[in-house]
């Protein structure tokens, strides 16, 4: 393993965050030279026994000083939040329509799908100068996806979707590591990451063994568990339609109004009592422990294929 | 509070003129209600237990220096990394300013004759005690693996070791903090000696009361996150259970909320005890007196509002993120001002070098690091970067023990005078101050770097292109454990064959200096009154230049 | 009649100022416990918040006859700690032990009715586990919480029992006096422990209840 695969600038945020650093370097090294600094020169010239000349200062100047460097201590600290903020920011406008891949993590190995349903453990590719969207979760304790030639992570929760996103502009191998304290090996959840061309990302995912994308293993699932029993327009039980569902705002029958995003929709298989929609009967069964955490991502995908609000639904 | 009435008993007898003379059973010093006899059982228990934590991580950075390890399994490594930090943020640095200095020079400071609950003091030793019992039971067991966070998930339904003992003896030592913080309160309220108004105490017990305050406040919640976690694991009660509704990160908000403060408690005594030892050994008042108490003050509220920045990446929105990292930029100002004003303190001084100096020295070139690489940590970008790599490890060791140690060793050398009537082998202190310093920085400057390469925390195994910081570092540890070492060697010597110390040998201002060295049981013989501010150290600088009589006056005019 | 110097601790020498110390520092400690209770009554905030629908149905499930009469158990106990405190103040022994025992009683009645309580919940099963009757699934964080708050209010009640029986003690037995700062501290402590209760007593009885 090499050190740059840790320390490489993977993507323009990375410039940013490291040139930040370099500022706060900078700065800090500024203060501390003048701490020292000052603090030497007074040990060296105000030893005991010197002869430098001693008595007592004014105190208005006195106050003076301490309001002068109060404030400028203030208004520096106030300059570097607003730097950082900024970077921070910056990097939270989330692109339309990013290539959205979805990483499981569980003591202690990291399971991606991609969209085309590829998968890979402990690696993942990603095509260059791409949006790119992690949709994480974990199957038993919180875990912490890092990739520090990106300088990010994120904590990757048990039933609960995080995110990460980047556009990575470097092709390589980077790597890939878990940075959340999780038991006995957490100190070997590690792997690669793999940025490669748009185009070798195209060729690497029509290779993969896994035929059918997503969404296509997520239709075959939705029929064979029966959720077109009641999800079908023709059917007897009185069930929500899910074409053009995602993404759109629903109304739960205790008042709230929420959006359907991929975690409602997870709730809505595995946690059917949490969010009961308004006008329908609380009849949908719970599928906790029928389904892991990568059949789920596939219904979702399956329901997102549907349309979203605005199209017309069609299959 | 009536200027009539004494705000103590006079002595009703003149006994023995030291409380050490006072009894010499084991029996006399365990059931003692004297604040000074309970520091110095607090001062033998963090010790032992400063030096269990000391083997711990001595194991953790020899395991280290090979990169898949060579004489531990993980699981061993997880529990040592995990008992080093409980061990050593709740038996020792918690405790160990406080239960130690604040208990025996706090009511000397102020004039008082003990604190205003003696026996609430023995009690919360012996919760301390109990406590540490239930720690010791922990590693009789097998240890506990959680890491000193306990979070969730992983401590309530997966991790296989002693959760529930080890929270609990938390627990109880948290209750052996609020006892201590009750304690000092109370005694800052309503015994400080006539003349010692709010504006005349010395800095030390201005963050005595502070970190009281903090205590009193932030450890209830700590206790309540912890007793969570264990009816979760105990009885089965899904109180953070994602799989029905519960939410990890809400144990997050409830530990913060107290671990955040937790620092403060760790650094707010250091900085008193260093607010003490600069101007005796510079000869000058301590510059801006006031601000220093505002800045007190300030860090104490303020650091109750940052806790959301240990969790920029645990799943907070960005709001959250935004909010916490301007108040955490906004807490670092009044350290900084504490900086400046004992720099200035300097100016102008008659600076002696002695080990308290050059400890106090050490804390604030550490703590002005260490604070400054906090606010990188401030930054949410880079605290997306570096969170759970070792540059947050470097940071917090740089302050808990660059700082808070230093300061404590700067204290204990300080007042060992006091306390004990003896004077310690000044040269061997200078040397083990100088070692710690040169140790300090060869084992956390390599972890500044390692984790802003990319090493992560709390891992047994590593890639191998860090393992020259690491080894680095364990050299580094290595140096430290000697520096720490040797105190034990000079300062068991200075009580056997140590020089006797005078009433005052610093020729220091302060109350406690104005009784023998080590003091009676009742502290005083003669009720002391106090006529002006602390630190008159120029007033009898002009004194000895005029070469008049230079009694130390001003705080504390007894005759 | 006790001697009032016997009142008196180290290190204090003014009766009125070691009351005012003692005030102050159940004060001061009952600062950490109002935090204690406040980390546990926020996560109940924060999940009600998030599951208000579960919360009912579950708190429908509580008894509310037995949570009332507790409440006027302990509102009264606070009543008769009042004049105890008044009886102490005024040196009336007697009175001051009359109604510090009427107070150990009304306690105990409520930890029995407490007892009955618990016994019914235990038998419909409200614990959370494999036999948890309720849904939704929230419905068990409730109940988790329940048995917490109610659990740990219990237990500090009982210590303030504990305390009132053992200062009863002291003071039939004249080892302090009544008119000491004992009755200080006490008082407030008791005080609380129904304060948290007239908190808990709507968050857990009253919701869905209208």
């Amino acid at each position: 393993m090499r050190l740059a695969e840790f320390t490489a600038q993977a993507s323009d945020y990375a410039v940013r965050v490291d040139t930040l650093f370099a500022l706060l370097s900078i700065i800090s090294g500024a203060v501390v030279a003048l701490v020292a600094g000052l603090i030497t020169y007074f040990l060296i010239r105000y030893h005991r026994g010197s002869r430098a000349p001693r008595g007592e200062t004014p105190e208005r100047l006195d106050r003076e000083i301490e309001i002068g460097w109060t404030a400028a201590t203030f208004f520096s600290f106030l300059f570097l939040f607003w730097w950082a903020a900024s970077d921070q920011l910056s990097a939270l406008v989330t692109p339309k329509n990013p290539l959205e891949i979805h990483v499981v993590a569980k003591q202690w190995m990291w399971r991606i799908q991609h969209p085309s349903g590829a998968r890979e453990i402990d690696e993942l590719h990603v095509p260059a100068n791409t949006n790119v969207q992690l949709v994480m979760t974990s199957q038993d304790v919180i875990h912490d996806l890092y990739l520090p030639a990106l300088r990010l992570k994120q904590d990757v929760l048990p039933d609960r979707y995080t995110s990460l996103s980047f556009n990575a502009t470097k092709t390589g191998v980077f790597h890939l590591t878990c940075a959340e304290f999780c038991g006995t090996d957490h100190s070997v959840m590690a792997g690669r990451l793999v940025v490669v061309t748009p185009d070798e990302y195209a060729r690497w995912n029509a290779a993969q063994p896994e035929g059918d994308d997503l969404a296509h293993q997520g239709e075959r699932l939705f029929h064979s568990l029966g959720c077109s029993g009641c999800h079908a327009p023709g059917a007897t039980v009185h069930a929500p339609d899910l074409h053009g569902l995602y993404g759109r705002p629903v109304q739960l029958s205790d008042g709230r109004t929420v959006a359907a995003d991929e975690a409602y929709l997870r709730d809505c298989i595995l946690l059917p009592d949490k969010n009961r929609v308004a006008g329908f009967p609380p009849v949908m069964p719970n599928f906790t422990g029928s389904l892991d955490e990568a059949q789920v991502v596939t219904l979702v995908a399956y329901i997102k294929s549907l349309g979203a609000a605005a199209s017309t639904g069609s299959r | 509070m009536s200027e009539m009435t004494l705000p103590f008993a006079p002595a009703e007898h003149v006994g023995a003129s030291s409380y050490l003379d006072e009894g010499h059973t084991v029996l006399s010093w365990l059931l003692t209600t004297d604040h000074k006899r309970i520091a110095i059982l607090y001062a033998l228990s963090i010790t032992i237990f400063f030096f269990i934590g000391g083997v711990a991580i001595g194991l953790v950075r020899l395991e280290l220096i090979s990169p898949t390890g060579w004489f531990m399994t993980s699981d061993e490594y997880n529990r040592a990394f995990t008992i080093h930090g409980i061990i050593m943020v709740w038996f020792f640095l918690v405790p160990s300013i406080p239960a130690t200095m604040g208990n025996f020079i706090l009511p000397l400071m102020i004039g008082a004759p003990d604190v205003a609950f003696p026996r609430l003091n023995l009690l919360s030793w012996y919760l301390y005690v109990i406590g540490a019992g239930f720690t010791v039971y922990v590693l009789l067991t097998g240890g506990v693996d959680t890491g000193w966070t306990f979070y969730p998930p992983f401590s309530s339904n997966y991790s296989n070791s002693s959760v529930v003992a080890a929270a609990a003896g938390v627990f109880v030592v948290g209750f052996s903090s609020i006892a201590t913080g009750v304690n000092f309160l109370a005694t800052t309220h309503l015994l400080r000696a006539p003349g010692m108004t709010w504006f005349r105490l010395p800095l030390f017990a201005w963050s005595m009361y502070v970190v009281s305050l903090v205590m009193v406040l932030a450890t209830p919640v700590l206790a309540m996150s912890l007793l969570l976690i264990s009816a979760e694991r105990l009885f089965g009660l899904p109180i953070f259970d994602a799989r029905v509704g519960g939410d990890p990160v809400l144990f997050q908000h409830i530990f913060w909320f107290y671990s955040h403060p937790a620092v403060y408690i760790m650094i707010l005594p250091a900085m008193g005890v260093v607010s003490e030892v600069l101007p005796c050994f510079a000869r000058r008042r301590v510059f801006g007196y006031a601000f220093m108490v505002y800045a007190l003050l300030m860090i104490g509220i303020v650091g109750f509002m940052v806790w959301g920045h240990h969790m920029f990446v645990a799943g907070q929105s960005p709001f959250a993120n935004l909010v916490f990292s301007f108040l955490s930029f906004i807490v670092a100002v009044p350290s900084a001002i504490k900086v400046f004003n004992w720099t200035a303190t300097l100016y102008r001084g008659q600076i002696g070098f002695e080990a308290p100096m050059l400890y106090a020295l050490g804390f604030i070139g550490l703590f002005t690091i260490g604070g400054l690489t906090g606010l990188f940590l401030a930054s949410v970008p880079i605290d997306i970067a570096t969170t759970d790599s070792y540059f947050v490890v470097a940071h917090f060791h740089t302050i808990m023990v660059g700082g808070t140690v230093s300061a404590f060793m700067a204290g204990i050398h300080y007042w060992w005078p006091k306390v004990t009537g003896r004077m310690y082998h000044e040269f061997a202190a200078q040397f083990a101050a100088i070692t710690m310093f040169l140790g300090f920085n060869l084992t956390f400057i390599p972890q500044f770097i390692m984790g802003w390469l990319g090493m992560p925390r709390r891992y047994h195994m590593y890639p191998d292109v860090f393992q020259i910081w690491h080894v680095l570092s364990s050299g580094g540890a290595a140096v430290l454990a000697v520096a720490y070492l040797l105190p034990l060697g000079y300062l068991t010597w200075s009580l056997i064959g140590g020089d006797r110390a005078g009433d005052n040998p610093w020729q220091a201002t302060g109350l406690e200096w104005q009784t023998s060295s080590p003091p009676p049981k009742q502290n005083f013989l003669h009720p002391p009154r106090v006529t002006s501010a602390p630190y008159q150290y120029h007033e009898l600088g002009r004194a000895r230049e005029e070469g008049e009589p230079t009694s130390v006056s001003g705080q504390g005019g007894t005759s | 009649m006790t001697d009032l110097s016997d009142a008196l601790q180290e290190p204090w020498s003014d009766l009125r100022l070691q009351r005012e110390a003692v005030g102050l520092g159940m004060w001061f400690f009952l600062a950490s416990e109002v935090l204690f209770f406040a980390a546990l009554f926020c996560s109940y905030a924060v999940y009600r918040s998030f599951n208000a629908e579960a919360f009912r149905i579950a708190a429908a499930h509580t008894k509310l006859i037995y949570g009332s009469i507790n409440t006027a158990l302990l509102l009264t106990s606070s009543l008769t700690m009042t004049i105890a405190l008044r009886a102490a103040t005024a040196r009336l022994q007697r009175m001051t032990l009359f109604f510090l025992g009427l107070t150990v009683l009304l306690g105990l009645a409520f930890l029995v009715t407490k007892g009955l309580e618990y016994y019914g919940d235990i038998e419909e099963h409200l614990i959370p586990g494999s036999t948890f009757p309720l849904k939704p699934a929230a419905t068990e964080i409730f109940w988790a919480l329940y048995w917490v708050m109610t659990g740990i209010h219990a237990i500090h009640l009982t210590a303030g029992i504990g305390v009132v029986i053992v200062v009863m003690l002291l003071f039939g037995r004249e080892i302090v006096p009544v008119q000491g700062s004992t009755m200080e501290g006490v008082a407030i402590y008791w005080h609380f422990v129904d304060t948290v209760w007239i908190f808990l007593y709507p968050l857990i009885y009253l919701g869905g209840r209208t």
